[in-house]
Formats: C-alpha cells, structure tokens, sequence
C-alpha cells in the first residue's frame, strides 16, 4: 500500500511536465464498479486493489509510465456509470476505465468510451452482447461472459454425468438467455432437460419451485439466476436436503464472495464455472496472500484477479505504443501482443474484444473437506480455452470479418 | 456552481408582494447565469441537474400544490424515457418527435393512473401508485423492447429539427435549458392560475372546496396528468443527455429520490425542487469516489432536512425572510 501511495504522489508531480518526449508517458486509470451494494464484495475496494498491484508488479515507474488510479461507485445504475465515465473522459483525462460490473452499466460505458475513444477492460459484468453485438474497437472483455458460463457449467457437468436437467429460472431477460444458453449445451453433449420452471425476480419463497424440482428426479437442478435469488435458491435446497438427496444444484453464475457469505454447510455441493481460483497455483496463492493482508484477510474473486491482468496486459500495450492517448491504438495493440501473466496464463484477446483462457468447473467443498477459511473449491474439469468461448464463427461482432 | 442562483433565488423570488419587476429582474439574471455556467461548470452535469430538477419541479406541483404523495412517478420517468429511446433508436424519430412521443405517453399513462389512484387519498393513494408504477417496472423489465435489465443502449443524438447538431454537449446544454425553461415556465403559470388557487384550495380542504362547488376529482385528475406529462418531458430529456434508457428511470427508487429531492429544497415553494434535486445530483456525482458513504450522507441529510429544517431549505428561507419583513413592518 505504502509503496502506491508513494507511487500515486509521484506521479501528481510529474504529471505537470509530461509533454517532453522524455519525461514519463501519464496513464490515468479509472476503476468504475459497485462500491456499496451486491457487487462491491466481488469487485469494489478489493478491484483498486488489484489495478494498483498490477501498476507495482509491471514496474511502470521504471518503465517510463506514470500511471495513476482513481475509483468511483456507479451505484448499479447505468446514469451514474456514464456521467462518471463521460466526466472522467472529458475533464480528468482518464484512459482507461476497468472492472465495471452489471451488464447495463457495462454497455453503456463502452459506447461512451467508443465515443471518446479511450479504452474499457471490463472484468465484472457477465454480458456476452460486449464482445457480441454491441462489440467496439475499444473494448475488452476480460474474465468470463454469460456464453462460457452456460457452456462451461452445462457441458462439463453433462460429461461427469449429470445428464438429466431441472432449470429454475429467473423470469427475465437475463435469466432466459442463461436458461437458453445452457438448455442448448446440455442438449448438444446428450443430456436431457426434464422440466423448468420460471421464478419471479426477488423472490422470497422457492418451496414450491424446489418441490417441483425435487419431484422431476432430474440429477442436476441449474439455478438461471443472479445474486440474491441464487442465494435465497441455494438455502431453501439446503433447507429441502435436495442435495443430500442426491441431486446436485449447478449454479450459472456463482461467486467466490457468494460461497463465502452462504457458508459451506448451505452451499456445498454445488457446481459453477469460474474463470480462477485463488488456492489453484502457487502464484494464485502469493497473490491471494498480499491480497488478504491488504484487505482484511479476504480472498480475491475472480473479477479482481481479471482486472489485475487486463491492467498488466493494457500497461504492456500503452508501453509499446509509447501514449496511452488514442484508445482503439491502445486495444489494437492489446489484440496483437499475446497475453501472459502469472494469474490468467498465456492467452490473446480476440479480433471481437474477447480475452481468451481457459475456465474451470469446481465443486464446492462440504465442511469436512475444507482445510480453513477460503478454501471452498475442488476442481472438477477444466475447460481448454478453444472451447471455453464462444466461437468467431458463431459471433455477432461486427469487427469479426465473417469468411 | 451551478447552484448558486438558484440558492441565492428564493428571498427575492418567492415573497408574497407584487414586485413583479424584481421577479422579473432576478428571473433574466438566472437565466444569464445559466447561460455561460457551461463554460464553467461540466455541461453534462448541468443537463441532469436540470433533468431532475423539471422531474422534482413536475413532482412538487402534485405534492405542494395539490397535497397529493404519488410514490409512483418513476412510471412516468422511465416510461417516457424508453418510448422516447424506443422511437428515436429503433423507429428513426427526430430527437422532437421523440420527446413529444415520450410527453403524450407519459401524459396517458397519468390519465390511466389518475383515473384509479385519485379515488383514494392519503397513504391509501401512494400505495395505488406505487403499485402500478411496480406493475410497470415488471411490464418494463419483461417487454422485449426495453432491453431487460440491459436497458437501452446509444440512443443517437439526431439533429435537432434537422438544424441543430446536439450530438456537441454544448449545443445540447441549451437545448436542455431551453426545455427546462419552458417547463418550469408552465409550472409557474398553472400555480399562478385560477387553476392553481383552486388546486391549493383543495389541498387546504377538500370538502369545502367541493362544498364551494369545485369538482375536486376532476381537478385533481388533471393535475396528475399535467405532472404526469411534465415528468414525461424530464425523462425524454434524460434520453438525450445520457443516450440511455434503463430499469433505473422506472425503479420505485427513483419514486423515492424525487420525493427526497423535493422535501430536501422544499415542499410546496416554486424553487425548493430545484435545490434538492441540485443538492442531491451533486452528491451522487461529486461524491461517486467515496462509494458507500453516499448513500450515508444522503440519508443524514434527509434525517436532517426531517428533523431541523421541515420547510426544506427554500421553504426554511423564505420564513425567516418574511419573519424580518413582518418585524420592520409591524413596530
């Protein structure tokens, strides 16, 4: 922490006179997520966090980058994102805006950075129409999207068999493309959907929804759902002991944040898709451990570790340009430069904006098995990245040239 | 800022004496200042000041002017917002023929929702509003058109009557004060109105407004649809400022702010709303960098506004102005 604020003053001083050539080239980064309600536990602080420690790891000082981070909270709404976003763009002369959870939001933001033409690494927001059919030369969309979730969850668990398929669904838009979505994968790899059921938004009571469930003796019920809902959904099946009955609940859009505030007893069980987890790899874990030590001994999610390396890999592309000042230069370079950090692996951004990784599927860890706090996952399969997104030749872009 | 002359406004605008020529003297000064603030002050931040500002304006004329508390402006907000965008983005109106589409559907949603909400009064009328204004957040949240909780996304700044290029916010600043303008001058007139006597008249006591011969509901009806429709020109404005429409603009929250807004400047006075909305936009964009306190100090302030100022600062102003004034005059 000392040595970003030491960094952070730095760079004030030296923002003034760097118009020579040879003084340090200014980065001015922006981190736009939620730092109040239901997703500033997955992103928020702990996001700023990650973009400072990406600034420090790169070694911008000694690079010839002055770069600078401030944050805001959109407060989930897509007003405030983009008043944020245009503010940042026109008067502070932000570069790059990062993290940016809640699919709304997100799109919004990137047609303003379009517009700007600076640059979006988005990390949190779970929307494939980013790099689908509102792509942008501007955008990059870093660590998962709705397509590998469903695909992810959907597949795997067909192939360790779980080939018999209960959904309950959120009754809208998001929902139903979850739903779609996953519904088709588990089709396409022989498994079978025995039934659905459309759950109102906020619902507070799914008994119902689960003894229909229950009854439909299908061996996987996927939860297309997001946040409260999935966690209301979660604790009534525990409540129901549908999973010690032998079915097991797929969760389409799951949290580390999540798991964490279910607690083990309630949640274990459950399978989901993630793009990382932090006790995976010995650098995951020494990242994991400064993370904790600067946030109060939480373990980061997924979405902080993406927003470290797409910092890391935007840095290596504004040093290579020499100017972080003309945004569709800057992801053109991105695009170009393959991408390799200690956390996300070796790996491109694709012509439509999408970063390309490999995802995993994990199980939840019952109490007995957990060795301490935080550790929740075991892996079960994991998702080569060729397949872990959707295909070019399925995409809607129009930055993808169709052959 | 932004905000001084409308804070500065109340003492001379709002008393009760016949100076007209002061009224009129301090109306061209404001607008002057608003005139250059762009150049001054961020132009996008100014356009949503006066978005929210001719919402809590349209607001205030049914809650200070005719006692009615609709918890449910938020339909009329958002609804006006995404036919505005609908028409614009998907259909190729011009940005005036969107608003006025986004207006005439604000304006018939009021009359619908007038028709059933004003047989009720009291807390038995927020509630009628405020479920159907939840029945259309779920309309909006279901229909295909809106997008879901994705919204819709780069509404196109088309030029204005074909001549004027909004897609500069400069050029667009102005056409917001323009309309701001034009429908905070039509809120004056109809408080102003024998119209607006009847409407206060009503608010004072009913049953002796009816007893007088005033058919009170139909009073009362038109005066939800005028606020209806005021709303309505707000959030078409929103439209074009931000290029977006989403479940934001129709969330009870939204019914919420509003009331906040108009009970932090001051119920019931012509210039009240403005501040609040001033106030309370502000702190959402000034303050966005602490995240979670915002929403702290946005709750202090309205325990405050509750508990010590109850006139709300405006209406705060002009009591202790016509205090001294009574005092000189009286010894």
């Amino acid at each position: 922490m000392r040595l970003a604020a030491i960094f952070l003053a730095a760079s004030c001083l030296a923002g003034a006179g760097a118009a020579y050539a040879a003084d340090p080239i200014p980065v001015k980064i922006g981190v736009l997520n939620d730092q109040s309600s239901l997703y500033a536990d997955l992103g928020g602080q702990g996001s700023v966090w990650a973009a400072k420690k990406a600034i420090e790891d790169f070694g911008a000082a000694a690079k010839g980058l002055k770069v600078d981070v401030i944050f805001a909270d959109h407060q989930n709404k897509a007003d405030v994102g983009t008043s944020v976003a245009r503010q940042w763009y026109d008067v502070d002369g932000v570069d790059a805006i990062v993290d940016t959870p809640n699919s709304g939001v997100a799109l919004a933001v990137s047609g303003v950075t379009k517009e700007k033409n600076k640059v979006f690494i988005n990390s949190g927001a779970a929307t494939s129409d980013l790099t689908g059919k509102a792509c942008t030369p501007n955008t990059v969309h870093w660590t998962y999207d709705t397509w590998a979730l469903a695909n992810g969850t959907g597949k795997a668990i067909v192939k360790t068999g779980g080939n018999t398929w209960f959904f309950l669904t959120a009754d809208y838009a998001f929902g139903h493309a979850l739903e779609r979505d996953t519904e088709a994968v588990v089709v396409a790899n022989g498994g079978k959907v025995l039934g659905k059921v459309r759950v109102p938004l906020n619902n507070a009571d799914f008994s119902s929804f689960l003894l229909q469930a229950q009854s439909s003796k299908a061996k996987i019920i996927g939860l297309a759902n997001a946040g409260g809902d999935t966690i209301n959904s979660i604790k009534q099946a525990a409540e129901y002991g549908i999973v010690a009955g032998g079915q097991n609940l797929a969760g389409l859009l799951i949290f580390l944040t999540d798991v964490h505030s279910l607690g083990l007893k309630t949640a274990q069980g459950l399978n989901l898709t993630a793009a990382w987890y932090w006790d995976q790899t010995d650098a995951n874990r020494k990242f994991a451990d400064e993370f904790a030590k600067a946030n109060g001994g939480k373990r980061p999610t997924m979405v902080q570790a993406g927003v470290y390396s797409g910092v890391l890999h935007y840095l290596k592309a504004v040093e290579a340009l020499k100017s972080a000042k003309d945004g569709a230069a800057v992801v053109a370079e991105m695009k170009k430069i393959p991408t390799d950090d200690p956390l996300f692996g070796k790996g491109e951004v694709r012509a439509d904006g999408r970063h390309i990784h490999p995802m995993y599927l994990y199980q939840v860890k019952t109490p007995a098995e957990s060795k301490g706090p935080w550790d929740y996952y075991t892996l079960k399969a994991t998702i080569p990245a060729n397949e872990a997104f959707r295909p070019l030749s399925e995409s809607d872009c129009p930055l993808v040239k169709k052959g | 800022m932004s905000t001084s002359p409308t804070t500065a406004a109340p003492p001379a605008a709002t008393v009760r004496t016949p100076r007209t020529g002061m009224l009129a003297l301090f109306g061209i000064a404001a607008v002057a200042v608003m005139l250059v603030a762009p150049f001054g002050v961020y132009p996008v931040f100014l356009m949503k000041v006066m978005c929210f500002a001719l919402f809590a304006c349209a607001f205030n004329l049914l809650l200070g002017y005719t006692g009615l508390l609709s918890f449910g402006h938020a339909m009329f907000f958002g609804g006006a917002a995404y036919i505005c965008a609908h028409t614009i983005k998907v259909l190729g109106f011009s940005p005036e023929i969107g608003i006025l589409a986004g207006v005439a559907f604000a304006a018939f949603l009021g009359l619908l929702a007038g028709l059933l909400a004003i047989r009720r009064q009291g807390i038995y009328f927020a509630m009628v509003t405020l479920a159907l204004a939840q029945m259309f957040f779920f309309f909006c949240l279901q229909a295909p058109f809106t997008g879901g909780e994705d919204g819709l996304q780069g509404v196109p700044r088309r030029p204005l009557f074909g001549l004027i290029d909004i897609s500069k916010d400069i050029n667009l600043y102005y056409v917001v004060l323009a309309i701001f303008v034009f429908g905070f001058l039509v809120i004056y007139r109809t408080i102003h109105s024998p119209f607006g006597h009847v409407l206060k008249a009503i608010r004072e006591n009913e049953p002796r407004a009816i007893s007088l011969g005033y058919r009170a509901n139909q009073y009362k009806l038109l005066a939800f649809v005028l606020s209806a429709a005021l709303t309505g020109l707000a959030g078409s404005t929103k439209v074009l400022v931000f290029q977006l429409a989403s479940l934001t603009d129709v969330a009870w929250q939204m019914s919420g702010e509003v009331v906040l807004m108009t009970l932090v400047g001051g119920m019931g006075t012509i210039l009240g709303p403005i501040v609040g909305a001033a106030i309370i936009v502000t702190m959402q964009n000034y303050l966005a960098g602490l995240g979670e306190w915002v929403l702290v100090i946005q709750g202090v302030i309205f325990v405050a506004a509750v508990s010590l100022f109850r006139r709300g600062i405006v209406g705060e102003i002009i009591a202790i102005v016509s205090y001294y004034r009574s005092g000189k005059q009286q010894p």
